[in-house]
């Protein structure tokens, strides 16, 4: 009788381009990138960690309502976006809106998504997302249909969807990845595996060494990745994606990295089961930090580049902020015109009460 | 008598049953060492250990799987769904396993669950967090709902729900866990579930609510005083199965009945209710009986929540309909 879990974890090794230090340990992995290109994602994740910072001081000032902050994700986000296509398809998670911001949702858009304003969730023209998904789970089976309609058109584009390693335990996950599968059709699953489903560390949701080798019972590739190297992140993706538009099927991304902030900014207090140890440990990993020292040392990037990424962010974010506040109030009448394409009666009644009510 | 929050009551009643029964188990996504999102399940993974409160993988469907299997080794498990608005992901679990396992083994085994779930609007949550669903377990026959108006209500009813032999889905409103204080016995005491109470006595018209909406209802019926209009408010506390022997007795003083619920209007347990009291006491009306619910349309976006969530004005509004017919 063969035991199958004997060192299954050697299989699924982390694969890492850049280590802590911002060296390049995997040479052949390098990918294909210009100067530029390679300034644009430290553009990017720099734009997104003062994103972050602000969205949470906006949060306590009640200038945002729901938020679930991105701080040490970065890599595993802008990574794994960066390696998109335009018309490529994204089924984010809660956590996910700096994709879906550089997919093309305008930023007052996020901050209107914060609040809790349906215009954020309406994607604007070319913009092929769907709003965050709240349930967890429920977008790794969606993305099995993005991506299956992606291949019965011929589309040479991709669907992809992310999850946490908590949404790893929901059956809608392993159901996403095997439809998929079965129908060979074009998707990409990521798990930003940050080692906390809100309160519950990693090991005390699954058996499993790893949760890349979830892939393995789907019949898909899995592969694990430093989700704190950016360019580890992206050569994944990349790769995943040509498998995916070459016919040879989806594959499932599980990336190791943090959040450094609470779940959400409603109450969560991370203190309450992590350690400051295990805080100090991941910001030695940081994905800036190593991104910025590699470009550094390769005379592409300094502190006066740096700054100016900051105050652009700064100031756009205060513009999309203020842009927000200027938009139209939701009404229920609105709530009820978004319900059906023609109202049926009871709404249509509901509809002229409602009007009155506005009107007062 | 302490002062307790609702969120204390139902603390408290957890430690009491955890004590009390050591085939109680209570389980869900975070509610061991964090506490609970609301903090329910405070401290009692340090007093009763791993074994007895514990975390769970994230997967509702998985909870009720769980839950239901441990009932069927003679545990009494009390599995937690962090945010009722996530009951799609287990609706089969309690409304197509464990509601019918009485029925479908001929009465030979019974699910003694109780699963409480935070529920309700006006808190300003994201997106399928906030909803009032007590509908969909309402229809289905084999389950009861419970919803407590107050702390002291909700330690005696989840009390019972917990020692009640078949299912129960105990609801608990974000709204009302903190808003305000009231006496709550330090002992064990239980409220018998499918009773209504009597919040507020009346002679001149029956306003018949549960859960938040029943402070709506007690406001609307201060105000309406003021214009000598006395309002008797029934409390449902349990919406399946309802007490109607306690609405009846009251619309036949009163002659004029509203009911009030947070829920959407349409296949609403307000409808029930109106349904019923047609068909036992209509020689006893003087008006059409009323409902007060919110529109037909999904739970909206937090940021319209206020003006769709009903209140106490839409109360009154339809008290003078009825009181003026």
């Amino acid at each position: 009788m063969k035991h199958v879990l004997e060192n299954i974890e050697s299989q699924f090794e982390m694969f890492q381009v850049l280590n802590e230090k911002g060296e390049i340990v995997n040479k052949d992995a390098m990918p294909d990138l210009s100067d530029e290109q390679l300034k644009e994602l430290m553009t990017r994740m720099v734009y997104t960690r003062v994103l972050d910072q602000r969205s949470i001081a906006l949060n306590r000032q009640g200038r945002l309502g729901f938020y679930a902050p991105t701080a040490g994700q970065e890599a595993s986000q802008l990574g794994s976006h960066y390696a998109l296509d335009k018309e490529d398809y994204i089924l984010p998670g809660y956590r996910d809106v700096p994709q879906l911001i550089w997919h093309g949702l305008p930023l007052y858009q996020a901050f209107l998504f914060s609040r809790g304003h349906f215009h954020g969730n309406q994607m604007p023209e070319g913009v092929n997302a769907l709003s965050p998904q709240i349930i967890i789970g429920a977008q790794y089976v969606q993305a099995a249909g993005v991506a299956l309609g992606l291949k019965k058109r011929g589309k040479k584009n991709v669907a992809i969807t992310y999850t946490g390693d908590g949404g790893t335990s929901q059956g809608d996950f392993y159901e996403g990845m095997n439809f998929a599968a079965a129908y060979k059709a074009n998707a990409i699953f990521i798990v930003q595996n940050n080692g906390f489903a809100i309160s519950v560390p990693r090991d005390k949701q699954t058996a499993a060494k790893t949760l890349a080798q979830k892939a393995v019972a789907a019949g898909i590739e899995g592969i694990q990745v430093d989700g704190m190297d950016v360019l580890a992140v992206y050569a994944a993706t990349k790769h995943a994606r040509e498998r995916a538009i070459n016919g040879e099927g989806p594959t499932l991304i599980e990336t190791l990295t943090y959040r450094y902030g609470p779940h959400t900014m409603a109450g969560d207090d991370p203190t309450r089961y992590r350690t400051s140890d295990l805080d100090s440990e991941w910001e030695k990993k940081d994905p800036l930090v190593r991104f910025r020292t590699f470009l550094e040392n390769k005379n592409l990037w300094s502190e006066e580049e740096e700054n100016k990424v900051i105050e652009k962010a700064k100031a756009e974010i205060k513009d999309a902020i203020k842009q927000a506040d200027k938009y139209p109030k939701q009404k229920v009448t609105d709530l009820i015109s978004n319900m059906f394409e023609t109202l049926p009666t009871n709404l249509e009644e509901q509809m002229e009460e409602y009007k009155e009510k506005e009107s007062k | 008598m302490a002062q307790k929050t609702m969120i204390q009551a139902i603390t408290d009643a957890l430690r009491i049953e955890l004590k009390n029964d050591e085939n109680v188990l209570v389980f869900g996504e975070d509610v061991g060492k964090n506490g609970g999102v609301f903090r329910a399940t405070e401290g009692l993974q340090d007093e009763f250990g791993e074994d007895r409160v514990f975390d769970t993988p994230l997967a509702e469907s998985g909870i009720g799987g769980l839950a239901t299997g441990l009932a069927l080794q003679g545990y009494r498990p009390v599995p937690e769904i962090q945010f009722f608005g996530f009951v799609y992901e287990v609706m089969d679990s309690i409304n197509g396993q464990m509601a019918r396992m009485r029925y479908r083994s001929g009465n030979t085994k019974n699910a003694p669950i109780t699963i409480p779930s935070p529920f309700g609007g006006g808190v300003h949550t994201p997106e399928l967090h906030a909803d009032s669903l007590e509908g969909l377990i309402a229809q289905q026959p084999g389950i009861k709902v419970v919803i407590p108006s107050t702390p002291y209500d909700a330690k005696g009813l989840l009390l019972a729900s917990i020692r009640d032999n078949d299912p129960v889905v105990f609801l608990e409103h974000m709204k009302l866990y903190r808003s305000f204080r009231g006496e709550v016995p330090d002992e064990d005491y239980t409220i018998e579930l499918g009773k209504a109470d009597v919040k507020r006595e009346g002679k001149d018209v029956t306003i018949i609510s549960y859960g938040a909406m029943v402070h709506a209802a007690l406001k609307a019926a201060d105000e309406l005083a003021k214009d000598n209009i006395e309002a008797e408010v029934i409390d449902l506390r349990t919406v399946s199965p309802i007490d109607y022997e306690t609405i009846i007795k009251s619309v036949e003083k009163t002659n004029h009945a509203i009911v009030v619920q947070e829920a959407q209007r349409q296949a609403g347990v307000a409808a029930n209710v109106v349904a019923e009291i047609q068909e036992r006491a209509i020689l006893h009306l003087e008006a059409p009986v009323l409902r007060v619910t919110a529109p037909d349309t999904v739970y909206p976006f937090s940021e319209a929540e206020e003006i769709w969530l009903p209140d106490h004005k839409d109360i009154i509004e339809k008290v003078n309909e009825v009181m003026n017919f």
